[in-house]
């Protein structure tokens, strides 16, 4: 499948604002966050600007997009509604959080169920966002009860990351928020092994799909290309055959696996250990770390995605 | 609306389309695109169509293939070609139709025909990536996405003749490979022939239901092996004959 630049922007900055801002509501309501202002603004301005670029962004690859107030109607059926429905409701409970911290300063009474009503939706986004992709049977490798979660814990991931980037400064203690950086290190870990799971359970697998089922031709042997349908890439091969990054495959495996998961994990261990001025650097750079990582996973995830309808052009087995 | 119809379709109308009969003449492509690049879906546009890098939006592609083992002659059978029209099967249980987010794909009731209503596709090609068969393409003129429509504005256009409201396709066939007809009743065209014939449905282990049936090329005729060529008979006959007197 052909990785869009806006689709990966989208995916991945609304991953980290969506974790971001559930992080916010969550540890805000269990009062464990400081109530500074300007760590307030900082914060939430930084989760609101990613959610709110990834999805204008998810804008420039359609089509008509001044037809986008459209993709609220058909929640009944589909996940790309049901994703920008969930996207809109949650700047409702987020604005509340917003004003009730940024405005009132307060966080007593009824108030912190607003951060947790923007968690809940956070969750529930991020969520419709991965079963946009999990819901297409005709792409195996999206097709896959592993996908939902990876999709959850990154996004909690690179949101605590830079949640944790965010705090460092205005950390009461030198060595960081303990709880935070527990978070971190936990969410990045299970991240790594949903994502290592994933990948041994799908470069497993043989698609039980193949040319001679595609065509109906099982009963003459082996079918094969013969007489291509045109002479030119057509939109089906554009968008559907993108295999550019593949013989690249091993090298981006291994770059995610360092970036994504085994840097951010040893300088989350460097942060709570070392002095001042070397922790917060270590937590900036966890943060910057992770999303380019992520960046490379969500790009593999397309890239490696085969799609059936290149039976047809005489891919094996999909 | 995306959701697709609660009951059954009244008609499921589809095409059978002959395997053994199709000669990959492209004919019914052709008439597909020249049909309905003034249409229902006008225009199907194409890039730099005189050009070297040409594309362009086509509903129904045929593809050639080689069949058979690939020492085909060590099995005594010959491998063959054969021709392969692709377009969309109007699934019963369309993927495409529920993963819309506006409505604008949808599914008729009345017929069963899968649908795009241009004005309200936003073009985020979301039903294209559904479709195991590659039966959607995008307009990047239009920014919309572009489908088989089984010629709707054909099939019910009373200003045509009785004999003409069929799908482009189907009328352009000079092989008589593509069979345009009601699923539902048992007694059509299309129904009796994938009966007869062992009509198969493609990509069944997906479960789609699609409503286009193909029928399986039939058994080939023996190919003669030259055996008998090679040797003048050896029991009489002229050549048997002169084969005689030559041998001695």
């Amino acid at each position: 499948m052909q990785p869009a630049y806006s689709v990966i922007f989208l995916t991945t900055a609304t991953g980290a604002g969506y974790g971001l801002l559930a992080l916010l509501g969550v540890l805000r309501a269990m009062g464990s966050l400081p109530d500074e202002r300007a760590f307030g603004l900082f914060a939430l301005g930084l989760a609101l600007t990613l959610i709110t670029a990834g999805l204008l962004a998810s804008a420039a690859h359609l089509g008509r997009p001044e037809r986008a107030w459209r993709a609220f109607s058909q929640w009944r059926s589909s996940w790309l509604s049901r994703e920008g429905v969930l996207a809109m409701a949650g700047y409702g409970p987020a604005a509340l959080f917003a004003f009730a911290w940024l405005v009132l300063q307060r966080n007593d009474g009824l108030w912190p169920l607003a951060g947790l009503a923007a968690a809940v939706l956070s969750v529930a986004t991020v969520y419709s966002t991965a079963m946009i992709y999990r819901s297409l049977a005709a792409i195996p490798r999206w097709h896959h009860p592993l996908v939902a979660p990876v999709y959850l814990i990154l996004a909690l991931s690179t949101g605590a990351l830079w949640l944790n980037a965010v705090l460092a400064p205005f950390a009461s203690n030198n060595g960081g928020h303990a709880l935070l950086q527990a978070i971190c290190f936990a969410a990045v870990a299970a991240a790594w092994l949903l994502k290592i799971a994933y990948w041994r359970a799908i470069d497993g697998a043989t698609g039980e799909s193949s040319t001679a089922t595609a065509t109906g031709l099982s009963g003459l042997g082996s079918v094969r290309p013969l007489d291509p349908p045109h002479v030119q890439d057509n939109y089906l091969l554009k968008e559907m055959g993108f295999a550019i990054a593949r013989k690249h495959a091993a090298k981006l495996h291994r770059l995610t696996h360092l970036l994504a998961f085994l840097v951010p994990l040893i300088l989350i261990v460097i942060q709570a250990t070392a002095p001042g001025p070397l922790s917060m650097a270590a937590a900036a750079l966890a943060a910057v770390s992770v999303s380019f990582g992520v960046v490379v996973e969500r790009w593999l995830f397309f890239a490696e995605a085969q799609h059936k309808v290149m039976l047809y052009y005489g891919a094996e087995n999909i | 609306m995306t959701s697709l119809p609660k009951q059954a379709p009244a008609k499921r109308l589809g095409l059978v389309i002959d395997l053994d009969t199709c000669v990959g003449c492209h004919a019914c492509a052709v008439n597909c695109k020249e049909w309905n690049t003034t249409g229902y879906h006008a225009p199907l546009p194409d890039s730099d169509p005189y050009g070297k890098d040409v594309d362009g939006v086509w509903l129904n592609r045929v593809h050639g293939y080689e069949t058979g083992p690939a020492a085909g002659l060590d099995s005594g059978k010959a491998g063959r070609t054969v021709y392969f029209p692709r377009s969309c099967l109007h699934c019963e249980e369309a993927p495409c139709v529920t993963v819309c987010p506006t409505g604008a794909s949808y599914k008729r009731t009345e017929d069963g025909i899968v649908l795009v209503e241009e004005d309200k596709c936003i073009g985020c090609k979301l039903c294209s990536w559904a479709c195991p068969y590659g039966a959607r393409e995008f307009d990047t003129d239009g920014g919309v996405m572009k489908k088989c429509t089984l010629c709707i504005d054909r099939i019910y256009n009373e200003n045509l003749e009785e004999v003409e409201r069929q799908p482009a396709c189907v009328n352009a066939c000079p092989a008589k490979a593509r069979h345009f007809g009601d699923f539902n009743d048992p007694d059509s065209n299309v129904s009796t022939l994938t009966a007869a014939r062992g009509g198969v449905e493609l990509l069944p282990e997906m479960g789609l239901k699609p409503t286009n049936r193909y029928l399986p090329p039939r058994p080939s005729a023996t190919v003669g092996d030259g055996a008998s060529l090679q040797d003048a008979p050896a029991a009489g006959g002229f050549l048997g004959w002169i084969d005689q007197v030559l041998s001695r």
